[in-house]
């Protein structure tokens, strides 16, 4: 690559929206590089025929207002639920949710869970970095049992949401989890998910030094990554045991892959035995 | 298709109003007094190509109709206080982001859950203020049930030519009564729809408004690729922190509703012509004030009704005029009075007297009549 040859993923960029908000050491640019390298994989010269929804927090900035393409930045929590209604009025666009771990399993854990139980044929990214970040270091459904926070000074007594398991359980086609640390795979699975028909979701382990890191004493973008590294990656058809998340014991790998009927196609049934 | 005649509820009436305005998308939830209205669109939105989902939350379902809205879709919602308080949030982000889409409140007796199977109109402040910040909706109250159909279309009518929510405000019995309802052949409905860009998309500016205030909407999915975003944005849709780029764009989301109140209102008036005594109402207790003037007048009793098919933006050029022809207004609503201090604000120096019934039935008749005789002898 020469000076002048410009970045792969800069096609796909409103260039007048950079630079991103994010922290230096941020994982969310990783996120951002293995999307559009999946969509560039697929062949997509542009970004014509998605549509990308995202709700409130730091992940949600992820697509908007950067991807040159139809963006909508919703209220906390409801991107799925923007994005289900988007999907029915208009079933050709290929719809994308990317936002965060408190977006989505927190405040929009509810809708989550359902559009898997629908399986609504949406693709669902979400950047976990265990906090919420941009408020600056608050507890998450994510964060692990005795983490300090600036909520839980004291460290935290809540249990963590297995967000993969949560959502393989939930009824979604395709699930998978990876890292900042394993950007290729996680671009193969984003690949995966964007052609699977039904529910995908990819939980994506994102690094958040500033708010995470710092506050957890798990150390810099360096260390939390260094630290993506060592979890352990499941085998194929290896089964499910349920376990509470911790930061040694989480596994990495794929979580659900099959092609059940989707919602789309259900309704269309319907539809056409009534017309 | 044709002329079509039913013997009907108002909830049905009003599901039958949105297929023929051309909604073709309704996101759903159960509750009382409004679940008419997702039962009869369940049914018919596979008949007319559409899609009913029925959400997890009220929260979901309004969401997800701003979506469908932004795909071009004429879309919409119905519940009653309990949903539309969730909804209040999503409220905001339509506003915000200038999306066409109807919203409906069987409105029941509250706060809370209050009474599920009565009627009261506790809602009328909640419908303009409901979600945060400064801003302006436009909320229309019918009175029977062929109103349910006839506004509806309107509702859906107004939310695209101005590209904001509107609200259909109904009390639980407007919605509950059985009445016939006329559908007319669909080529006498008038419909609108949203103005399109015509520009080239690299010289669209996704909120830059046109004369009327009101900016031409690409739809998702076109050539036109956009962002938007509940924050406060620019006209390129751009998230700012500027100051004058809030008051810009705060001061046009209000003014495009209030610069055309005067497209948007609609109030009958009723016996109004000689009148001294002004009766104001919306919704159920406007019948009984109908059936109240009648009596009145055969004791010499010169009264008339100004009943308000529109609440928000509040016709108060209507009001203003109203006092300078009558000598006493009376305010009868199914509370204990919201749309009363608008009116005493309008009317101002003349006098507004309350007439309030916070629960289930409305003011009767009679009660009326009694009312309008001790406004008169005073």
């Amino acid at each position: 690559m020469t000076a002048t040859e410009a970045h792969f993923a800069v096609k796909y960029l409103r260039e007048e929206a950079l630079p991103t908000p994010f922290c230096p050491g941020c994982g969310n640019g990783i996120i951002t590089n293995a999307f559009l390298k999946a969509v560039q994989d697929l062949g997509h010269e542009d970004l014509h025929g998605f549509a990308f929804v995202s709700g409130i927090g730091c992940g949600a900035w992820i697509p908007s207002p950067h991807f040159n393409a139809d963006t909508l930045h919703t209220t906390h929590g409801r991107a799925i639920a923007f994005a289900t209604g988007l999907k029915m009025a208009r079933p050709e666009l290929n719809v994308v949710v990317i936002s965060g771990d408190g977006d989505l399993a927190a405040i929009g854990g509810n809708h989550l869970i359902h559009a898997a139980r629908r399986n609504i044929d949406l693709t669902v990214i979400c950047s976990n970095n265990y906090i919420y970040g941009m408020t600056g270091g608050q507890v998450g459904p994510t964060t692990f049992t005795g983490d300090r926070t600036s909520t839980t000074p004291y460290g935290n007594p809540e249990r963590p949401f297995d967000l993969a398991r949560l959502v393989a359980a939930a009824g979604a086609n395709y699930v998978a989890r990876w890292t900042t640390a394993h950007p290729v795979q996680m671009a193969r699975a984003i690949r995966v998910a964007l052609e699977r028909k039904g529910f995908s979701f990819i939980e994506v382990l994102s690094q958040c030094p500033t708010a995470y890191g710092r506050r957890s004493r798990r150390g810099d973008a360096i260390r939390l990554m260094g630290w993506f590294k060592t979890l352990r990656v499941r085998k194929p058809d290896e089964p499910i045991h349920y376990q509470t998340p911790t930061a040694e014991t989480l596994d990495l790998g794929v979580f659900a892959d099959r092609n059940e009927k989707t919602f789309s196609e259900s309704l269309a049934e319907i539809a056409a035995a009534r017309r | 298709m044709p002329k079509r005649i039913m013997f009907t509820m108002g909830d049905i009436a009003c599901a039958e109003g949105a297929i023929s305005a051309g909604c073709r998308y309704f996101g759903g939830y159960p509750i009382t007094p409004a679940t008419e209205i997702a039962e009869w669109m369940a049914r018919r939105m596979p008949e007319v190509g559409g899609a009913y989902v029925q959400y997890e939350d009220e929260i979901a379902s309004i969401t997800s109709v701003i979506g469908a809205s932004w795909t071009g879709t004429k879309a919409m919602t119905a519940t009653s206080g309990p949903g539309v308080s969730l909804m209040m949030e999503a409220v905001g982000l339509a506003v915000m982001t200038e999306t066409p889409l109807v919203l409906v409140n069987i409105m029941r007796g509250g706060p809370s859950t209050g009474q599920p199977t009565r009627g009261q109109q506790g809602d009328v402040m909640q419908a303009k203020w409901g979600s945060h910040g400064d801003y302006q909706i436009i909320a229309l109250t019918p009175a029977s049930v062929q109103e349910m159909f006839d506004e509806t279309i309107r509702a859906f009518n107004l939310s695209e030519r101005y590209r904001v929510p509107v609200f259909l405000l109904a009390d639980e019995t407007v919605g509950h009564m059985r009445e016939r309802l006329v559908i007319p052949d669909e080529k006498d409905i008038k419909l609108e729809y949203r103005k399109l860009p015509t520009v080239d998309p690299s010289e669209y500016l996704p909120f830059k408004p046109d004369d009327d205030l009101v900016p031409p909407m690409a739809l998702l999915g076109t050539k036109y690729q956009f962002y938007a975003t509940g924050l406060t944005h620019d006209e390129r849709g751009y998230p700012s922190d500027k100051e004058e780029v809030q008051i810009e764009l705060i001061t046009r989301l209000n003014n495009k509703i209030l610069k055309n109140a005067d497209k948007i209102v609609e109030v009958e008036e009723f016996m109004l012509d000689d009148a001294e005594i002004a009766v104001i109402a919306y919704g159920t207790p406007s019948r009984s004030a109908k059936r109240a003037i009648k009596d009145v007048r055969q004791e010499g009793i010169r009264a008339g009704l100004l009943r308000l098919k529109t609440v928000w933006p509040f016709p108060e050029r209507h009001v203003v005029d109203l006092a300078t022809k009558v000598k006493q207004i009376i305010v009868a609503e199914q509370n204990l009075g919201q749309i009363y201090y608008m009116v005493k604000a309008a009317a101002s120096p003349t006098p507004v007297h309350l007439m309030t019934k916070p629960a289930g039935m409305p003011q009767l008749p009679q009660e009326i009549v009694q009312m309008i005789r001790e406004v008169h002898s005073s």
